[in-house]
């Protein structure tokens, strides 16, 4: 499974991309793993505000609807509205074209309370247990 | 058409032929005179007809009667065909069905335990079937008396000081519950804000929570797939209005820390909401009022064996402490002297949180609720719960070499296995799911609970027989030894209904949903 090493990950199986002060969001492939095919997406809308480990959105497959929890605190500044049509991107390519949220970093502090590759795989593997 | 329902001949092989027996050890799924059928615009239509109406008579001119815009000459693809045509299209199309009457049906927290044809007789005898809802009193005692006295069996089985039966089903029930509390805190000056909920709850319990106004706040169940005190005191404070449990919970384990963590709860003058999903393995044995819950709701569907889903409705009855009984909604029953009176008018009942549904609830299910109580007595519910969860610990025990079982902690009347062993193979849950309709079997709940990956959540009831146990038993471990040597196999059931494998991937993303003359499928 392929965990980049650019990114920064939760523990709720969320991916983070730094980009100057804003943050890229999306779903680890573990967890597009986990979930089966993504059939229905639900986003926040530009503008709304997040706060950490607050849900922001809705994932459903033929398994389970999951909340989205928001990695950062700060103000959604884009969505990837395509996604909600084509929900397999999720499954297809859940690090690049199935990017969620672009948010506005309001502490970026907050980061460092993220895992990194290997403190995330070393997760995965205890969860696994 | 040799083969109308278009099954593949691998499946002949295996079944032994045409018509012929399926493997001994599985659910008697066999193969006879099995229609395939068309949508019933599809049948090509003569012009038979269904009925014969007279002739219309005198000046009657529908142009005049009836407005323009709702008038139509011709309706075009209306099928033209015979009453007959139209009873074996529907007959047919029921043989595909599949219901407790038909085979076994054990899906976890369901409870699709059988529904006794006796209750389904009283149910239907003209005094209550027939009972107008605006009868006056004094015409319908014996109907009001059914509701009183049910009312005081479900008091007295679940611990509580009175209960409303008004509810439509379980998560009615919720709302009304989660009414009362907020009603409740309210009247002593302060709403609150958040309802706690363990991660194994059913997610009728935050939406119930959040359709009240509640923030509600995940609290992590632990290692044994029990609640602890601890996590709980982690998030308890005096803006918690309320913790929603299941006992024994999703994973059929009996919260044996429920005293304790009411305990907590109360300190902070918090309320403790009981979901009674899982009632039926407690019924006669233990009673959630003495458990420390303020408010539970009952589903007389699971519990008392009235119809579910598409043959219900259900019938959602909620319970409380002596604190809550003046929100109940109205209306309620009372006894005074030896007659009955319905309790309507608010103005007799201030604090009620109203009317949560037209008339009395659904009458038809308090009279097979009660003729189930009756008819078992005391003991006979007691033996209910023993049996149903002796039937869920032998399937555990029958199965647990072959299928992962995530928590070792005891069963009660339903029991959790993942697909952990099979994944290696590729062999995930759902297609264990699949292939057990080859075995003849309803599949269980899937990926429920959500804390279990994979979870595939067994329920066989009391209802079931050691020997349809067995051949269930027979049936997965048949399928673990497929898993093993035959992945692919799997991948592709079932194999053997009208219908094979379907698309659901296909039909969540690109959803069809009107049919259209000459229109293509795939």
């Amino acid at each position: 499974m392929n965990f980049p090493d650019d990114l920064q990950y939760t523990r709720e199986h969320e991916w983070c991309r730094v980009k100057g002060g804003r943050a890229v969001v999306g779903i680890t492939d573990h967890a597009q793993d986990a979930l089966g095919d993504v059939v229905y997406l639900e986003l926040p809308k530009v503008g709304d505000v997040l706060k950490k480990g607050e849900t922001f959105g809705v994932v459903e497959s033929t398994k389970a609807v999951s909340d989205l929890f928001a990695p950062v605190s700060g103000k959604v500044v884009e969505v990837n509205d395509p996604l909600v049509d084509a929900p397999e991107t999720v499954n297809e390519d859940p690090y690049e074209e199935g990017w969620m949220i672009q948010v506005e970093m309001s502490d970026p502090k907050e980061l460092k309370e993220l895992l990194d590759p290997a403190a995330y795989r070393k997760f995965l593997e205890e969860e696994a247990e | 058409m040799a083969n109308p329902t278009g099954w593949k001949p691998s499946v002949e092989k295996e079944s032994g032929g045409a018509g012929g027996p399926a493997r001994p050890g599985t659910g008697g799924a066999v193969r006879g005179l099995a229609y395939e059928e068309k949508l019933i615009f599809e049948h090509a239509g003569g012009d038979r007809s269904g009925v014969s109406l007279p002739a219309p008579t005198g000046a009657w001119d529908p142009a005049r009667e009836i407005p323009a815009g709702l008038l139509r000459g011709e309706v075009e693809g209306l099928p033209s065909l015979a009453e007959l045509d139209v009873v074996r299209h529907f007959t047919r199309l029921s043989v595909w069905n599949h219901g407790i009457d038909t085979g076994f049906y054990p899906l976890g927290s369901c409870t699709m335990k059988y529904n006794p044809k006796s209750s389904e007789a009283l149910a239907r005898l003209p005094g209550f079937a027939a009972a107008h809802p605006l009868l006056p009193a004094e015409m319908c005692q014996g109907s009001l008396e059914l509701m009183y006295r049910l009312e005081r069996a479900l008091s007295e089985i679940s611990g509580f000081a009175g209960t409303t039966i008004a509810p439509a089903a379980g998560a009615h029930g919720e709302l009304c519950g989660l009414m009362m509390i907020r009603a409740y805190h309210v009247a002593r000056g302060n709403a609150r804000k958040k309802v706690l909920i363990p991660d194994t709850a059913h997610g009728t319990n935050p939406a119930s929570a959040a359709f009240n106004g509640y923030r509600t706040v995940e609290v992590k169940s632990g290692p044994d797939g029990r609640l602890h005190p601890d996590a709980v005191r982690a998030v308890m404070d005096e803006d918690v209005a309320a913790i929603m449990i299941t006992n024994p919970n999703t994973l059929g384990v009996f919260e044996s820390d429920i005293a304790a963590i009411a305990e907590v709860v109360h300190a902070k003058g918090g309320l403790v909401y009981g979901d009674g999903a899982n009632l039926n393995a407690l019924l006669g044995v233990a009673r959630p009022g003495d458990m420390g819950f303020d408010v539970m709701q009952f589903n007389l569907h699971k519990t008392f064996a009235t119809p579910h889903g598409g043959g219900g409705p259900g019938s959602g009855p909620v319970a409380v402490k002596e604190a809550l009984l003046p929100f109940l909604p109205l209306p309620v029953v009372v006894r005074e002297g030896a007659a009955y009176r319905l309790v309507a008018d608010p103005a007799e009942r201030p604090r009620t949180v109203g009317r949560l549904r037209e008339f009395h609830g659904n009458f038809g299910m308090m009279v097979r609720a009660w003729a189930l109580i009756r008819e078992l007595g005391p003991e006979g519910l007691r033996r209910s719960a023993e049996l149903a969860v002796l039937n869920a610990n032998y399937v555990r025990a029958r199965l647990q070499d072959v299928y992962h079982l995530p928590y070792a902690t005891d069963s009660l009347h339903e029991v959790v296995f993942t697909d952990k062993l099979q994944k290696a193979a590729g062999v995930s849950t759902m297609d264990v799911a699949k292939a057990l309709i080859d075995e003849g079997f309803h599949p269980p709940t899937v990926y429920f609970p959500l804390v279990v990956a994979g979870a595939l959540m067994i329920e066989p009831t009391e209802t079931e027989s050691k020997e349809t146990l067995d051949a269930f038993v027979e049936g997965m471990r048949a399928i673990a030894a497929r898993a093993a040597a035959d992945p692919d196999a799997l991948h592709a059931a079932p194999v053997k209904p009208v219908r094979a494998r379907l698309d659901e991937t296909r039909a969540a993303r690109k959803p069809v949903l009107r049919w259209t003359p000459g229109m293509a499928l795939e």
